[in-house]
């Protein structure tokens, strides 16, 4: 349907075209969304656990999840408040290194990220670890800002954005496709840009 | 708490049945949905603008009105001059035009009636909207909920619902209204001439007569980063504050 009298000059580039999902728009800003208040993390009380289900597999504190190593990911990321944002560089653990550093194979096929807010999102395992996503740690070469998700943020630039869980704290193998914070509210279960999966209802 | 998203909530025609302004930027619009839909104090819709090539804006507005109030929705819209959606209502939509939403949409900034109170809500500028669905449902359901309402608003001239706050405030059924002007002096008693701090969002705990079930906070990005924390210095418990931040 064509909106009467709508003629916007807002229309991307043509050739950053293919790099904006549907229903998307291209961002300058970096807008922020949660849930509720921003937690106020410190390092020195910031932890970082791996967990099948209730049970701990390996916990690192500040310094030494810092020392873990570290890489670059400059990503497009796309809001499901439908703001999209280009090359947004991060630095931080990948998944696949702190599997390594606990010395395990990812056990389940499912996992939830979890946040000092309580916040939790699921994601499919398989698309956390081979060079898909990290803890991020830097945003711009510093460190993420608290309403940014600081000191550590989930990053799982594939999916819509708020699958990167702000304030994380660890990550937990579920053995179910488990729906976290906002999956429950009617969020969708993976939350592919590309294919518009912003609220349960969507295929 | 929860409450299940529509199992559907797919792209509709809505029809705009009228068109009222509220403040010199802020305009309200009626909108029919050619299937209608019930929706909850503090949800949205997406509305989606098609260009005849084919390019398409969306954006989220928050419902004004509340879910008792039957015969479509009511959206009110700041206008940023520099917007691309937001002033096409303002100069191009008419009252007949069709456009297209999809909602209700939000499971988390809502309140219902089983939640219980008592409330505070804190909204600056047209972060007001989705808290003015929550008073609405609250005179129409259940008056016995207490609710304080702070109102953050750079004057007097863009308080938005401003004679309907004063009214139901006006009837000391449980609803207080506080509303500070961050470039204006107060004009009420009751109100403030700054911009929200501990002491302000501690006092407005004070008017409630037993410590909030829950706080709900809406407004721009510094606007709720700001209100949140200072309701969390006034003793609110964070897991308590409900947060809606509006982008930039
Ligand atoms: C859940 C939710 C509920 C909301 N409810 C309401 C509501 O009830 N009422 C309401 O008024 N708003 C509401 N909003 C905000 C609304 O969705 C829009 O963000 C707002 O109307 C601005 O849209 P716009 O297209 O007019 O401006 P945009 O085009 O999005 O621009 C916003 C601002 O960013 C700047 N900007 C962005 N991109 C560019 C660019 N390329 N070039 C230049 N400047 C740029 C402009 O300065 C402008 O002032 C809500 C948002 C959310 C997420």
């Amino acid at each position: 349907m064509v909106t009467r009298g709508f003629f916007s000059g807002r229309r991307p580039p043509s050739d950053t075209d293919a790099r904006i999902p549907p229903g998307q728009y291209l961002e300058q800003g970096f807008p922020v969304l949660s849930a509720g208040p921003t937690p106020r993390v410190r390092t020195e009380d910031w932890s970082f656990t791996l967990k099948q289900g209730p049970k701990p597999l390996k916990k690192w504190n500040w310094a030494e999840f810092n020392a873990l190593p570290q890489s670059k990911m400059t990503r497009d990321i796309h809001c499901v408040t439908a703001w999209t944002k280009f090359n947004t560089p991060w630095q931080g653990v990948m998944i696949d290194d702190i599997l390594a550093d606990a010395g395990i194979e990812p056990p389940t096929a499912y996992t939830l990220a979890l946040s000092f807010d309580g916040y939790s999102t699921n994601v499919p395992t398989k698309d956390l670890v081979t060079g898909k996503a990290m803890v991020a740690l830097l945003y711009e070469g510093k460190p993420i800002t608290p309403d940014h998700g600081g000191p550590a943020r989930l990053l799982v630039p594939h999916l819509y954005f708020w699958k990167s869980a702000k304030w994380v704290n660890g990550l937990q193998f579920t053995e179910r496709d488990e729906p976290g914070f906002w999956e429950l509210r009617g969020y969708h279960m993976y939350g592919d840009p590309w294919r518009e999966q912003r609220y349960s209802s969507d295929p | 708490m929860t409450a299940e998203p529509s199992p559907q909530s797919p792209w509709q025609a809505a029809t705009i049945t009228r068109i009222e302004k509220r403040t010199p930027r802020v305009t309200s619009f009626w909108f029919r949905p050619s299937r209608p839909f019930a929706h909850l104090a503090g949800q949205h819709v997406d509305i989606r603008l098609t260009a005849p090539d084919g390019y398409q804006a969306r954006r989220s507005y928050s419902i004004a009105s509340a879910p008792e109030t039957g015969g479509g929705v009511e959206l009110a819209i700041e206008r940023l001059d520099d917007g691309e959606v937001s002033p096409f209502f303002h100069d191009v939509a008419a009252v007949g035009d069709e456009i297209e939403l999809r909602g209700p949409l939000g499971g988390h900034f809502i309140w219902e009636e089983s939640d219980g109170g008592p409330i505070l809500l804190v909204g600056g500028g047209s972060g007001v909207v989705p808290l003015m669905a929550m008073v609405r449902h609250r005179t129409l359901r259940n008056k016995a909920v207490p609710v304080a309402l702070v109102f953050s608003a750079r004057v007097w001239d863009e308080v938005i619902f401003r004679d309907e706050l004063i009214g139901l405030d006006d009837r000391r059924d449980g609803f207080d209204l506080v509303l500070t002007l961050t470039r204006e002096p107060a004009r009420r008693p009751s109100d403030y001439s700054r911009r929200i701090d501990v002491r302000m969002m501690a006092q407005a705990v004070e008017r409630l007569p037993k410590a909030p079930r829950l706080a709900y906070v809406c407004g721009s990005n510094a606007f709720v980063s700001a209100a949140a924390d200072a309701l969390i210095g006034a003793g609110v418990p964070a897991g308590l504050i409900r947060t809606e931040r509006y982008g930039v």
